[in-house]
């Protein structure tokens, strides 16, 4: 088998935009979780900047689930071998999304700084291990581990921290932040936004450089460059190189659109430079895990298309729907901020 | 210990912690959006405050069972690496539905539901917690359907060495589900109102707020009563459908060597003290009971666990095909006892709405605290039984839990996750017990206004 048009790669793209959308949406949080306690002073303004992720971020993070799910059912020999593989590290991502996850709804319930600051520590540390180690792994899928003819990895934790991979993580994790940053620019009021504004002028430059540098490695790590992987790669660049330029400027909005292509494409970046492997074997090649090899079997991918191609636009909806409720900024107390800013209601 | 045997009590430790928590949200969301229904229809601001009184609970309930459900859904991949392969083309479909059909809903809207209060309109800010009620119920539907399919597997053929799909359908309508599916949401439920009624009760005691938690108190009352009864009904009918499908399972959970024709239902079994005991020592039974139970028929055969053995040897080679029994024969007995003492309880809160001495009658009250534990050991021994009476299958006749287990983790590995998830899970615990705690000290908000608008301009039951 081979060619584009077959359900494995369809699976192999929906797979890859599951990933999209849980690096554009929970990119964010992550970032906005990082920068809390830099962002925010006072009491009132760490409330204010959770309040602008408090009704999404659960939402945002079942992309991760569901990408999770999926790769499970449509490739279950790669979700076997790369949570297998990376033990540890997947560990410490669920450890993360852990203390995370809880500390939203622990953070406002006891008035006292010393329990505030364990859960605002929890939020920061949370949403730093997995948005480091997102990267990490895609890297080493890409770079190659080694395997066994079952497709089970032979290495060992230490071996996956080698500079292409750290390099990934540094992408995502700059990412993440540049994006929390225009995210809290377009959802605050001064003075949150202003700092955040100042955040995004210096991060945004830097992960267009861990992309472009990301992106120029991966050209060397793999000698299989097919036209998917220039254009995703050249996307990448440019729109990070915009976002940081439109960030520099002061048009957040627009900064913030192409800061989310930037990842959107960096992603799409591992992902064309897989295909159509899904794990590369680094003794040789020799067990490589591909889209074909790693599949289901015909049945469950129609099944699982049929239900996919159903329920995604209605997530679609209903997502887009919440954020339009909670379209206005967030003032100081963490209700929407009185009177509705004039951009805002020019909808930027 | 090896690999397996970790990766064993991780999975234990870690499933059932999260579900110490799950059927508190998926019970308490649906009592929770009766209340606000009554407060939409009525305006009486009392259903108000109990829709955010007990929101707040809820609402701690939901995070650590979302973040200990993160977990469940990456430890397949992390440690069962070997049932991943083997099963992943049938397993891993509802799963993925799982997150696509119910997760999304759950989150998404209870998310709107706790900060959209007066940003959109009543009527839908009461939809958003009914459709979050319904995403974790549906969530429920897929997870055990997933599980009944390790039970029972159907619509799969094997090919190439591993279980591919033939029919999903099949998998969805599997009968052991049309049973798991009602008995686990429906005693959901009786948790979830035994626990509401446990704290409106230790408020009456003090008399506090009596108007408003006699209304709480007298609606889980009702819904304690009629989902414990509900749930012991098909309870009884799920055990004729195991008896089918895993006789061994039935056999064990009532210490049962011999097959007889017309077996009594075991109350206390002794068995020597040996690896693997062929004999009770001790058993005693009312008699035919157990033939009327599980076959209908008052002299009807149940088959005995070392005939079963014999003939699992005769169908999968050698092996010992037998769950510990001990520990098979006693949780069965701890759930039904549990739901049993439920039934009762139940009945006597019944007896004192009837009277109308419910917010009165001090040792009715008094036993209510304690008896919030009771649907909770019902519900973990339940699956305890479940799970472990299905040993040493992972999925029954198919796969052995030692050849589910993943090659490429070592037991250090194991351990450092295992110490960790079981520290922080402790610490998480001991945190949402402790907060609990104190919003039931510090008791519901004030009055609100005569439109029901809350003193705070939003529900933020929250942040
Ligand atoms: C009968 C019901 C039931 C059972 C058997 C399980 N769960 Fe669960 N799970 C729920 C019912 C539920 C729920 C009610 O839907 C939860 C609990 C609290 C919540 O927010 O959702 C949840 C949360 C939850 C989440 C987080 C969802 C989110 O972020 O909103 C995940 C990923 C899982 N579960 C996955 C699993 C897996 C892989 C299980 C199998 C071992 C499992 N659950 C057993
Ligand atoms: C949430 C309620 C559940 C509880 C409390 C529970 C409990 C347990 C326990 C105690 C074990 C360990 C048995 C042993 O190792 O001897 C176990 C094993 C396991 N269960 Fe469950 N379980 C639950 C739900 C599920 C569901 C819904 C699934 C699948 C969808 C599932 C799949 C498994 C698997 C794969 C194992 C590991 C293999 C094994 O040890 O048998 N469980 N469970
Ligand atoms: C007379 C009382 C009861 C009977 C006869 C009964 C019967 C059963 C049986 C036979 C199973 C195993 C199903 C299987 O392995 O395929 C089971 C599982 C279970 N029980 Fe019960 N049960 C009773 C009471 C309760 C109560 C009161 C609760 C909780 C409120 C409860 C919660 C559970 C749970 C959570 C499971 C595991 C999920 C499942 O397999 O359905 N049970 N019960």
């Amino acid at each position: 088998m081979s060619g584009l048009w077959n359900l494995e790669t369809l699976w192999f793209v929906l797979v890859c935009v599951l990933w999209i959308g849980f690096m554009f949406l929970e990119g964010f949080d992550f970032g906005v979780g990082m920068l809390l306690m830099i962002v925010g002073k006072s009491p009132q303004e760490r409330r204010a900047v959770i309040h602008t992720i408090g009704p999404v971020w659960d939402g945002n993070e079942v992309w991760l689930l569901t990408a999770g799910g999926a790769t499970f059912a449509a490739f279950p020999n790669w979700y076997a071998s790369m949570f297998s593989g990376f033990y540890l590290a997947l560990f410490l991502v669920l450890f993360g999304l852990i203390i995370r996850g809880v500390s939203f709804e622990f953070w406002g319930k006891v008035e006292d700084p010393r329990w505030r600051s364990v859960w605002e520590w929890a939020m920061a540390v949370g949403s730093f291990l997995p948005a480091l180690l997102v990267g990490v792994a895609f890297a080493n899928l890409i770079r190659g581990i080694s395997l066994d003819p079952q497709g089970n990895y032979t290495g060992s934790f230490w071996d996956l921290l080698n500079p292409y991979a750290l390099l990934g993580g540094v992408v995502t994790l700059l990412l993440c932040l540049a994006h929390g940053a225009s995210f809290l620019q377009l959802r605050t009021v001064a003075p949150l936004k202003e700092r955040a504004a100042a955040l995004g002028r210096i991060l945004m430059p830097l992960a267009a450089l861990a992309v472009i540098g990301f992106v120029a490695w991966t050209f060397g790590e793999t000698s299989h460059h097919s036209p998917g992987l220039w254009i995703t790669s050249i996307v990448a660049c440019v729109a990070m190189i915009a976002a940081a330029g439109l960030g520099a400027t002061g048009r957040s909005g627009l900064a913030f659109v192409a800061g989310g292509l930037g990842i959107a494409m960096t992603v799409a970046t591992w992902f064309t430079a897989l295909y159509p492997n899904v794990t590369v074997d680094s003794n040789d090649h020799a067990y490589n895990l591909t889209v074909f090899n790693a599949a289901s079997n015909h049945y469950t991918l129609v099944v699982m298309t049929v239900t996919a191609l159903i329920l995604v636009p209605i997530v679609l909806i209903y997502q887009i729907w919440t954020y339009y409720v909670f379209r206005q900024r967030v003032g100081l107390g963490g209700s929407p901020a009185e009177p509705t800013p004039p951009e805002v209601k020019a909808g930027v | 210990m090896s690999v397996v045997e970790l990766s064993r009590w991780q999975f234990a430790i870690t499933t059932v912690y999260h579900f110490l928590f799950v059927p508190i949200s998926i019970g308490m969301a649906g009592i929770v959006a009766g209340f606000q229904t009554a407060w939409y229809r009525t305006r009486n601001p009392q259903w108000m405050r109990l829709t955010r009184f007990f929101g707040k609970i809820m609402l701690l309930s939901f995070a650590v069972g979302v973040v200990t459900g993160i977990v469940q859904e990456f430890q397949f991949g992390m440690n069962w690496a070997g049932y991943s392969r083997y099963v992943g083309s049938v397993f891993g479909a509802p799963l993925a539905v799982e997150a696509l059909a119910a997760f999304f809903i759950e989150s998404t809207f209870l998310g709107i539901w706790i900060f959209g209060y007066k940003r959109i309109s009543e009527g839908w800010h009461l939809a958003t917690i009914w459709l979050a009620a319904f995403g974790s119920t549906l969530s429920a539907y897929f997870i055990l359907a997933a599980n009944s399919w390790m039970q029972h597997p159907v619509g799969y053929k094997i090919v190439n060495g591993r279980a591919e799909m033939t029919s999903f359908w099949k998998m969805l309508t599997n009968p052991t589900v049309f049973f798991a599916f009602p008995h686990t949401v429906i005693g959901a439920f009786a948790n979830a109102a035994f626990i509401m009624l446990g704290i409106s009760a230790w408020y009456l005691i003090r008399k506090r707020d009596v108007d408003m938690f006699k209304r709480s108190a007298k609606a889980t009352v009702w819904v304690a009563l009629i989902a414990t009864f509900a749930t012991l009904a098909i309870g009884h009918f799920n055990g004729q459908l195991m008896t089918r499908e895993q006789p061994m399972k039935m056999a064990a959970a009532e210490a049962l060597y011999t097959t007889q024709k017309g077996p009594g239902l075991s109350i206390w079994a002794v068995a020597p003290f040996e690896q693997h005991p062929t004999r009770t020592t001790t058993d005693i039974t009312i008699p035919k009971v157990l033939a009327i139970l599980a076959t209908n028929d008052p002299n009807g055969t149940v088959q005995g666990i070392n005939e079963l053995q014999a003939k699992d040897v005769a169908t999968y080679g050698p092996g010992n095909y037998e769950p510990i029994i001990g520990v098979t024969y006693w949780t069965f007995r701890i759930m039904v006892g549990a739901g049993t003492l439920m039934l009762l309880f139940a009945l006597w809160g019944l007896w004192a709405v009837w009277r109308g001495t419910l917010e009165t009658s001090k040792w009715f009250l008094k036993f209510a605290v304690p008896a919030m534990a009771l649907p909770t050991i019902a519900i973990i021994t339940g699956w305890l039984f479940t799970e472990l009476g299905r040993q040493p299958w992972v999925v029954y006749g198919l796969l052995l839990t030692q050849n589910a287990v993943s090659p490429s983790i070592t037991t250090f590995d194991v351990w450092v996750s295992i110490i960790l998830f079981t520290l922080i899970y402790g610490i998480l615990g001991a945190v949402a017990v402790w907060l609990t705690v104190r919003i039931v000290k510090k008791g519901p908000d004030p009055e609100v206004d005569d439109a029901g608008a809350a003193v705070e301009p939003n529900l933020h039951v929250a942040y």
